[in-house]
């Protein structure tokens, strides 16, 4: 058991499954799963769904932050890619063909692809502060948005494009499979090949990186890319749910939310060690909350209070220094406080 | 005898089951300079922070002035006034030097901080250390040196009674040590009680009146210094005889080598650092360096190693033009660079000892051509054995290990690369005895196999008893290379000192 509790997953589980449990207990058919005409329903697939804009972005960002950096951009250029796909489709003569959405959709990625890499130019080649390089794009990219949409929200009906967001594959939603792909391919792309303990080495000391022959430039500009086509694919996830591209309302806050998933799920802002698995289920924690204020139906005069009351209990949850103080309430076992520290200050920090 | 002003009686300390400070009886003199010795993990540290209030003691007496305390906090031992000067800069290198110094007893006027009497306070106090600097300059514009001394003129500026110095002289070049032993002769004089801590013998044997040696968390002995044979010291700390430390004399290669050197820079400058330097680096034998802090020592190292660009001058390996443009780029011509700043510039703390060492090697091979974690496992183990890294645990986080310990990581991680030049810059600062030996040893042995290796100290006697030639590095340019046989310390030491002597 007490390895268990070590385990540096623990408490971003617990925290979870509490979530799920609570949840449970104030309305049972929380945790129901229906089958509809072939497909599964329920408060837990809605999850699973929903979760997938916050999920993707999330992920990039778990790699930028492993670099030692931050990317405030993910939101803006959500709206960019949104705004690039549907703006397509919607000029095109055929909105509802599968071919124009395709192209729309690697347009859209691409150009995403495209903001990355200017985001990683600036931090990795000219050196700026990453809070301040991606600064620049998350206030200039609702703007290019805006250009692009000639300031309209433009709406589109295209089945392919609907499918995305809700559309349903081997009877689960399609959008959670768009996320686990992601999340499966970083993770072997991570750990499979030696970037990840590469990008480990260059978030925990730079120059003791570079000194060791290690091509940091590449691997900051690599992690600034994935975070940008990510947030791009979780754009038009995010248009195709609402069938319109919003400049100002699409990845609104969601660069705030998706750092708060990575800090849950256990990677150190400072930078170093990271864990894919963690930012999965900081992801999980925070969409499930969002489900609980709908599903106990908390107004929404409330909700944002009720959102971070939440927040904190879970962040207290994870906090050593709170472990400490339930030991010696509790009287329990003495152990020693240096590793406890130790251990502990990599999950939480 | 008067009564001491700091004891300890009896002083243990456990971590978890193993005991880190075991029976430990210490006493301190008002007036005196005492040094503290031991090999690393040998307990030092542990008393230290019991002093200054940083870890309380599981069982055993503390007392100031006869009186028992018990100190909670480091706040509390300041308020007995015990302060400490550690190793690692504890200051905030992003306000300016007074505000440093008066951190947490700002003067108040009106219950707002007096900032003129702040600035003034802060004159006084470094002039007393014989450091002419701005108080409101910032303190990271410094050298590390400078920023060594404020810390001191931060713990002397409230009413010091007893003074901990732990390593205080790392950084410092000669002069500025003589300095800092001048100030520490002044506090003496004062009345207060001083702990030295230092890993170098002269500087303990030149300052200190007394010495307490410990060994695996026991007491061995409390000396007079000047009645206690070096040898006999370096005996007390290891417990083994010392003739079995003693590094292996190097094998000098008797003859004029007709061959080429295998790095051969010409005209090197960089910055105003290093100026028109030629080094002849040959297969097989310890190039020593020898200079002061800032005479280009460093600028050198790296400049031949690709790490700093270079502003003029050739480097031919093997007779061919290179430019080393970036550590990558040498590391592939088999030229790779141990920095000074083992903190800073080598480990990764909290990468595990296996991703430390095998780091180069992966980067080398580049992303995608990752080595198996079975074969990881393997090179690492095999170069923990080889170098003796302890403890033998691949998954521990690099950073808790000991000094001497992290610098075979370091070393290891080079050598993964089978390098034919190796470029060490202070590889044995900072680490005990017993290490420091196997360092120098392994340099031989290294140089031995084939490899030119390029040995950087501020010890002079270590470069020359290490090195077959020992280059001379002064303001920036080299003043000679001279056969390591033809020197003495003292005629090394003038050479190093005085510009005039040549």
């Amino acid at each position: 058991m007490t390895r268990l509790m070590k385990h540096r997953l623990f408490w971003p589980v617990f925290s979870l499954l509490a979530l799920i449990v609570i949840n449970t207990i104030a309305r049972p058919q929380f945790i129901k799963i229906t089958m509809r005409d072939g497909e599964f329903y329920g408060a837990l697939i809605d999850i699973l769904r929903n979760c997938a804009p916050l999920m993707l972005v999330a992920l990039g960002m778990t790699l930028v932050i492993a670099t030692r950096g931050i990317d405030l951009s993910v939101g803006a250029v959500m709206a960019v890619s949104g705004a690039v796909t549907l703006t397509i489709i919607d000029g095109s003569s055929s909105p509802g063909s599968t071919s124009t959405v395709l192209v729309a959709i690697l347009a859209g990625i691409g150009v995403s692809l495209v903001l990355g890499l200017w985001n990683g130019f600036l931090v990795a080649v000219l050196d700026i502060q990453p809070i301040i390089a991606t600064l620049v794009l998350m206030l200039a990219g609702r703007g290019v948005a805006l250009l692009i949409t000639d300031g309209f929200i433009t709406t589109v009906n295209s089945e392919p494009l609907n499918f995305v967001a809700t559309g349903y594959l081997f009877a689960l939603p399609f959008a959670l499979f768009i996320w686990l792909a992601a999340a499966a391919a970083i993770a072997i792309v991570e750990r499979r090949t030696a970037l990840g303990v590469l990008t480990e080495a260059v978030g925990i000391n730079p120059e003791a990186s570079r000194l060791a022959g290690v091509r940091s430039r590449g691997i900051i500009l690599g992690a600034y890319v994935a975070s940008g086509t990510l947030a791009g694919i979780a754009g038009i996830i995010y248009s195709s749910n609402i069938r319109a591209a919003d400049a100002n309302a699409a990845g609104d806050l969601i660069e705030l939310y998706a750092i708060l998933a990575v800090v849950l799920g256990g990677t150190s802002l400072m930078g170093g060690k990271f864990t894919i698995a963690g930012t999965v289920i900081g992801v999980l924690i925070i969409q499930t909350l969002d489900s609980t204020i709908l599903f106990l139906g908390v107004s929404s005069a409330q909700s944002p209070v009720f959102f971070a009351i939440v927040v904190v209990i879970v962040v207290l949850i994870q906090s050593p220094r709170v472990h400490q103080w339930g030991r010696a309430l509790t009287g329990g076992f003495r152990t020693r406080p240096g590793t406890e520290v130790r251990n502990d200050a990599e999950v939480t920090a | 005898m008067e009564r001491p002003i700091l004891e300890l009686t009896g002083a243990t300390v456990y971590f978890g089951a193993d005991a880190a400070l075991d029976g430990v009886d210490f006493r301190l003199f008002p007036g005196e300079v005492h040094s503290l010795m031991g090999e690393n993990g040998a307990g030092k540290s542990t008393l230290i922070k019991a002093i200054t209030g940083a870890l309380q003691l599981t069982s055993g007496e503390l007392r100031i002035d006869g009186e028992v305390m018990h100190f909670g906090s480091p706040h509390d031992a300041q308020e007995a006034g015990v302060r400490a000067v550690y190793q690692e800069i504890d200051l905030l290198p992003n306000i300016s030097v007074a505000e440093n110094i008066s951190l947490g007893t700002e003067p108040r006027r009106f219950g707002l901080i007096d900032w003129k009497e702040m600035r003034e306070r802060a004159h006084a106090v470094l002039a007393d250390l014989g450091l002419d600097i701005d108080p409101a300059s910032i303190l990271g514009r410094h050298s590390l040196a400078v920023q060594q001394l404020v810390a001191i003129a931060r713990a002397i500026s409230t009413e010091a009674r007893v003074l901990v110095l732990d390593e205080p002289t790392s950084s410092l070049d000669l002069d500025e040590c003589a300095e800092l032993f001048r100030v520490i002769r002044d506090l003496k004089e004062r009345g207060v009680a001083i702990i030295f801590v230092s890993h170098f013998l002269d500087q303990v044997y030149e300052i200190c009146d007394r010495v307490t040696v410990l060994r695996d968390g026991k007491l061995v002995g409390e000396y007079l210094t000047r009645e206690f044979l070096r040898i006999d010291l370096v005996q007390a700390m290891l417990g083994r005889s010392a003739e079995s430390l003693r590094a292996r004399p190097r094998l000098h290669l008797a003859d004029e080598r007709s061959t080429e050197p295998f790095l051969s820079a010409r005209a090197v400058s960089v910055g105003s650092g290093i100026n028109d330097a030629d080094v002849d680096m040959i297969e097989g034998e310890v190039l020593g360096v020898a200079g002061l802090l800032g005479s280009g020592r460093t600028e050198l190292a790296r400049a031949l190693t690709g790490i700093d660009k270079l502003d003029g001058g050739i480097i031919r390996i093997q007779g061919t033009d290179e430019s080393l443009g970036n550590p990558r780029s040498a590391i592939s011509l088999g030229v790779v660079y141990s920095s000074e700043n083992r903190r800073t510039e080598g480990i990764l703390s909290e990468l595990s000892v296996q991703e430390n060492i095998t780091l180069a090697l992966q980067a080398e091979r580049g992303v995608f051509r990752r080595i198996r974690p079975a074969r990881q496992r393997e090179l690492a183990m095999s170069w923990v054995d080889a170098l003796d890294i302890r403890p033998p645990d691949l998954d521990r986080p690099a950073g808790t290990l000991s000094g001497g310990n992290q610098q075979k990581v370091l070393l290891a991680r080079l050598l993964a690369l089978s390098p034919r030049v190796l470029v060490l810059d202070e590889p044995t600062r900072g680490i005990d005895v017993g290490a420091k030996v196997e360092v120098q040893n392994l340099v031989g042995e290294l140089a031995d196999n084939g490899l030119s290796v390029m040995f950087i100290s501020a010890e002079l006697e270590e470069v020359l008893r290490v090195g077959n030639r020992v280059l001379i590095v002064q303001d920036g340019r080299i003043l000679d290379t001279v056969p390591s046989e033809d020197l003495t310390a003292d005629s090394l030491t003038a050479l190093v000192a005085r510009p005039e002597a040549v």
